[in-house]
């Protein structure tokens, strides 16, 4: 549906409706932040910033001129290798996968002594990642800033700028 | 493991690559600069499945310490795609800026239109430099 559609405001609501479906599957799988992040963030400020978008650029996409099969090779390759990939994956839900076998037990115990705070999702970032949540936070300063700087020259000119709400 | 058991006991991860595979097709396919950016966000919130999905344990609970001794998911994949939502919607910015942009710039923000006038400007470049 979103690959079919030219109407790109329905394209970009679309997606925000999958987004949010997807917060609600995050809840399923017991990532709450995760989940309450996908619905405020995901959901909503990306559907915001794709409608600003819009709203400057036009909302239909063009007929493609001519269909390449090429695409469609490579993307079948792509999930064919990676599915072969699973094979190596431990099954959905089992207790003992690798991946919490090592600091997770840790982080577990730690969030109780060392950290005092029920939420563990949040002691790990702000505690034990701390550097990661640094390096985010440098990421989007890098990226309020790039925006700034590539809206800035479009409305210099301007008399009376719109309100851009793209930032 | 039987083909089918396996198959079922492995779902999450097909699903993501489905669902990324979609997410990679949009990009590389469809000319619409708005339309790459929504496949490349698919393509991320598939990622965000596949990480969240390895978290999870049959019969835990959200990691949120109730002062009972209790099975958790494991709480290290929810952070790391905390960040990269967080990240994704930096890039999604960034990326929709340089739309807006472009815009500005050729007129359209179809790929194909924007490659012809490219090509059309470095002839007559050549032709006058």
């Amino acid at each position: 549906m979103i690959i079919r559609l030219q109407n790109l405001l329905s394209v970009v609501m679309l997606s925000g409706v999958f987004s949010l479906l997807s917060a609600g599957m995050f809840v399923t799988l017991d990532a709450v932040d995760v989940a309450f992040t996908e619905a405020a963030v995901g959901a909503g400020l990306t559907t915001i910033l794709f409608l600003g978008a819009l709203a400057l650029t036009g909302s239909a996409e063009k007929a493609p001129r001519q269909r390449s099969p090429l695409p469609l090779i490579v993307m079948a390759v792509l999930a064919a290798i990676l599915i072969y990939g699973v094979i190596g994956l431990p099954p959905f839900g089992s207790a003992d996968a690798p991946a919490h076998r090592y600091v997770m037990p840790e982080y577990i115990s730690g969030t109780q002594t060392q950290i005092g705070i029920p939420n563990i999702v949040s002691a790990v970032l702000a505690s034990y990642r701390g550097f990661d949540t640094l390096g985010e936070t440098g990421v989007i300063f890098t990226a309020g800033i790039g925006v700034i700087l590539l809206l800035r020259r479009r409305l210099a000119p301007r008399v009376s700028p719109p309100e851009d709400d793209a930032g | 493991m039987t083909g089918i058991d396996f198959i079922l006991a492995h779902y999450n991860y097909s699903a993501s690559i489905i669902l990324m595979a979609l997410g990679f097709y949009i990009v590389i396919s469809r000319g619409n600069l708005i339309k790459k950016i929504v496949g490349l966000n698919l393509f991320q919130v598939s990622v965000f499945m596949l990480y969240i999905s390895m978290g999870k344990v049959s019969g835990g609970t959200a990691p949120i310490l109730t002062g009972k001794p209790e099975l958790f998911s494991n709480p290290l994949p929810h952070v790391l795609i905390l960040t990269a939502i967080v990240v994704g919607v930096a890039t999604t910015a960034i990326g929709l800026a340089l739309i807006v942009r472009i815009k500005d710039a050729y007129g359209v923000i179809e790929e194909d239109e924007i490659l012809v006038m490219d090509r059309a400007r470095e002839q007559l470049d050549a032709r006058s430099g």
